[in-house]
């Protein structure tokens, strides 16, 4: 019996002592996603506030390539790293956000948020282990391509299933640069 | 490796970016908050994809990315135009539709 469960715990791979390097990183680089989005949300000065958003958003890229979602990775440091935060400076220089601290920056109804928030976050990890408990994923051995996030696996699965949402999204991009070029216009008589 | 950790990143910092929404004024980072909630979802999406061993998590996570560029560019003009009109970034003093 207890060699039979000995046996089987060796077959299971390694335990929480023996962590592999993926599962080493994964950790690392979660902690210090979850410390910067923290202190995106609590700190009182508004460009800080967009520096520590970066951080959050590079550590995010790092975890989707632990996922193998090479692709994804990438998009995520092009499109967020690169242009959203961009956006998100030009817009707080743009409205003169003051510079430094900003005492006013949180609304008053702060404990009643926090306590909001421990009732969520407690709901949706008790989900999560309720629904995904027994669940593992094996990594491909490293010459598999089983599921790999790589950018033609990417092309070949987007070009041929999602071709229509995909030309769906040009229009959209198109209907938000017309938009947003027509509210940022000043009108002729103002000036 | 238990795909569970990815997924309790993933719901502890959307709780975190919907902490933000709630408890912030400024609308530029409330949308950073919306920002984090929506990386939230992609990471609980490309885990799905690796769970189930085809792309269309990923490719729906790319999808909402692409969004989420045209949320925050339509956003930010909305915001630039209210500051013209009001002075303010505060959500709390944008009570009125009409500019």
């Amino acid at each position: 019996m207890t060699a039979a469960l000995a046996a089987s715990l060796s077959s299971q791979g390694h335990s929480f002592l023996s962590p592999t390097g993926v599962e080493i990183v994964f950790v690392l680089v979660g902690l210090a996603v979850l410390g910067a989005a923290v202190l995106t949300v609590s700190t009182s000065q508004l460009v800080h506030a967009a520096l520590w958003l970066v951080v959050a958003l590079g550590g995010l890229a790092i975890e989707y390539l632990l996922l193998t979602a090479e692709f994804i990775a990438w998009v995520q440091v092009l499109i967020y790293l690169g242009s959203v935060v961009v956006l998100v400076l030009f817009g707080l220089m743009l409205t003169r956000a003051p510079i430094g601290r900003s005492p006013d920056a949180d609304s008053g109804n702060r404990w009643v948020a926090l306590g909001l928030a421990v009732v969520a976050a407690g709901t949706l990890v008790t989900l999560v282990v309720d629904a995904f408990r027994c669940t593992w994923m094996d990594l491909p051995a490293s010459g598999s391509t089983s599921v790999n996030g790589s950018t033609q696996a990417n092309g070949e699965v987007l070009f041929r299933y999602w071709v229509l949402p995909f030309e769906a999204l040009s229009v959209l991009l198109l209907a938000a640069l017309v938009g947003a070029i027509v509210l940022s216009r000043r009108h002729r008589e103002e000036g | 490796m238990n795909p569970v950790n990815y997924l309790y990143l993933a719901a502890l910092l959307f709780t975190i970016g919907a902490t933000g929404v709630l408890v912030r004024r400024n609308a530029i980072v409330l949308f950073m908050c919306v920002e984090l909630m929506l990386n939230a979802s992609n990471l609980a999406l490309v885990t799905f994809s690796r769970l189930h061993g085809n792309l269309d998590g990923q490719i729906i996570a790319f999808f909402t990315m692409v969004v989420a560029a045209a949320e925050v560019v339509v956003g930010l003009a909305i915001i630039v135009s209210v500051f013209r009109t009001r002075h303010s970034a505060s959500v709390d003093d944008t009570n009125l539709m009409k500019l």
